[in-house]
């Protein structure tokens, strides 16, 4: 059985409100830090504790927060994003939903040790019904003592917020949110100068962590640093929510020890409970629609034959060439009957649709990327555009001030490299594919990752 | 008489207004900016679930900052409509996930169902359908947000019942 951090008590009738979360031990980490601990000390335990980024990029947590220059002689922020918008994931909105004192007891932690007495929670707008469940339990919280001036007689104080998006995919992106919070469109900025930690909200030393994060850290100032690190492999410590939808018997949120095959997360019925009616494994999107997509022969086991893991090393083994990211643990699973060409249209319409614009490769790139996917998946493709596609989504890679232009690039490139036969297919038999559904009466086996293998 | 009606001048009730003053202050002095997006979408529950050019000045007033910093923002922003909309509009996710599990089927039978096309409104002033990208609801695709809540596992079969409640839910209102 996994060991369970983030969701242990998710199922406890009423985890909701502060009583029953302060029942089950909840605050304790508080209590533990403001009382006992310096907010160097905190930092320290969540440096030792290996936790990175759960947002989707990986970074080391703990390195981060040292990143905030306290003596600026300006107010230092926390600004949790909770703009959760990665197409296949869900699981910050899991959260929120069912246990918001788990953040609100993180920001807390995280607030005391990078030293800001303001807090943002910057929450997607569509979430609408959560806004109260947030603001309630930020209530109950203050009511308590947890938030305010002089927490627990220690003389920090703290203020959360609670601030909606507007429905803009690109306001995940820190500096795009940051400039959202302050009001104006969704455009991410240079760095430099505009480092979040030195340079961010209101010009201020800003530290932005995503909701998984955060709420992991009462559980590594409770248990200790050291003893989080023992969960997991490697430098993929601790638990990870995944996100499991698409294709399966048993889509949604799972904690799963970092280090659990990929194999057994796809067939146990502790988790997705294998393929959908009796059909096969076609493909995998492991980390959210960013994250390059694998065939099923390489998201079960590396090219050199060994079981893929989910770490965030193993999901990378190979590279881009045979392997992928853990990203944001958005695990979007495909079967047999899946259009890949169809899959990545949709996709890239999404990148061309949430590109803010700022950058031309990426502004013009994702649409060119839709229009000629469009083509080749209602059976008017010309034999060069998948070459042409090739090219684009490299003269996308590496040119944007953001990441979103390598998000939409990645899927176009691994779509075509793992599955260049599904492309072919379209372009040989245009009358088939002008049904939208060719490959649900007729499955296409692609053959040409086998070659690589 | 039409001729001499004054230009629509939107105004929030004095509960709202007193609403307004408290985001205002989660932010720090000068910087009342930051309250545009929470303050756009009081003013689109409000007035009519879109916002008007009038709409957008009213907010610039409030805030104290130019008319062009809320249209700049108000287009940029996709859950912020900018024309009329239907009573209760449709929001149905479009995005991979919902689509592996049938989303493409959802939204043509909406389309025939209402005889619209994604964007417009139904005849009768009721439904606005607009597809929108992913709702974070992928493990219980397909969805489609109608106002504060989703609406989760549709299916082709469950939607015509889900619609007659909306229709009468909104219906009773009025």
């Amino acid at each position: 059985m996994t060991r369970q951090v983030l969701l242990k008590d998710i199922n406890v009738p009423g985890i909701l409100s502060y009583e029953v979360y302060r029942r089950q031990g909840g605050y304790s980490a508080v209590e533990k830090a403001l009382r006992e601990m310096t907010p160097e000390q905190v930092t320290e335990e969540v440096k030792l504790s290996g936790l990175r980024g759960r947002g989707g990029a990986g970074f080391p947590s703990g390195l981060k927060w040292t990143f905030i220059n306290r003596n600026a002689g300006k107010p230092v922020y926390l600004v949790c994003n909770a703009d959760e918008s990665e197409p296949g994931t869900f699981k910050d909105r899991y959260l929120l939903e069912h246990i918001p004192h788990l953040l609100i007891e993180g920001m807390i932690l995280s607030s005391f040790a990078i030293g800001a007495n303001t807090a943002y929670i910057y929450m997607r707008g569509e979430f609408r019904w959560i806004f109260p469940i947030l603001e309630r339990a930020i209530a109950e919280a203050r009511a308590a003592g947890f938030l305010g001036d002089n927490i627990l007689g220690s003389g920090f104080s703290l203020e959360i917020y609670v601030h909606p998006g507007g429905g803009a995919y690109i306001c995940g992106e820190e500096t795009a949110l940051l400039e959202s919070l302050e009001g104006k469109r969704g455009n991410p900025r240079l760095k430099p100068p505009y480092f979040p930690a030195v340079m961010g909200l209101y010009h201020c030393p800003t530290l932005v962590n995503n909701v998984e994060t955060l709420a992991t850290v009462p559980a590594i100032v409770n248990m200790g640093g050291a003893e989080y690190a023992r969960i997991g492999v490697g430098k993929s410590t601790g638990t990870k929510l995944i996100s499991a939808s698409g294709h399966i018997n048993k889509p949604g949120v799972y904690e799963i020890e970092l280090g659990l095959p990929v194999e057994e997360f796809i067939y146990s019925d502790e988790y997705c409970g294998g393929i959908w009616k009796g059909r096969k494994l076609k493909a995998v999107v492991a980390g959210g629609s960013s994250v390059p997509i694998l065939p099923a022969d390489l998201i079960l086991k590396t090219a050199k034959g060994e079981p893929r893991l989910m770490t965030y090393e193993s999901l990378a083994e190979g590279g881009f060439e045979s392997g992928t990211m853990l990203g944001s643990g958005g695990f979007i699973v495909m079967d047999e009957t899946t259009c890949i060409v169809r899959n990545l249209w949709n996709f890239t319409r999404f990148y061309h649709h949430e590109s803010c614009g700022q950058c031309s490769p990426c502004r013009a790139g994702t649409g060119w990327m839709e229009k000629v996917l469009h083509r080749i998946e209602h059976g008017e493709g010309r034999p060069h555009d998948i070459d042409l596609l090739d090219d684009v989504a490299k003269k996308i890679e590496g040119k944007t001030i953001c990441p979103l232009g390598d998000a939409a690039a990645w899927p176009v490139s691994s779509a075509i490299r793992h599955f260049r036969d599904d492309f072919e297919y379209h372009i040989k038999y245009p009358e088939k594919v002008k049904n939208p559904k060719h490959f649900e009466l007729e499955p296409l086996v692609s053959r040409s990752h086998l070659a690589t293998a | 008489m039409m001729n001499n009606q004054p230009k629509y001048s939107p105004t929030f009730s004095a509960d709202t207004l007193a609403l307004v003053q408290r985001i205002i202050a989660r932010y720090p002095e000068g910087k009342q900016k930051s309250a545009l997006l929470p303050v756009l979408h009081l003013a689109q529950a409000e007035f009519g679930g879109w916002l008007s050019p009038e709409t957008m000045d009213y907010v610039a007033s409030l805030l104290g900052i130019q008319p062009i910093e809320v249209y700049e923002v108000a287009t940029f922003y996709t859950m912020f409509n900018l024309k009329p909309v239907g009573k209760c509009v449709l929001e149905v996710c479009r995005t991979g996930p919902c689509m592996l599990r049938g989303s493409d089927d959802i939204i043509e039978h909406l389309q025939k169902k209402l005889n619209i096309r994604d964007g417009e409104t139904s005849a009768d002033g009721m439904f606005t359908l607009k597809s929108v990208e992913c709702l974070a609801s992928c493990g219980t695709a397909p969805v489609m947000q109608v106002g504060n809540h989703y609406i989760e596992n549709l299916t082709c079969e469950n939607l015509d019942g889900i619609l007659d409640r909306i229709r009468s839910e909104n219906e009773s209102k009025t």
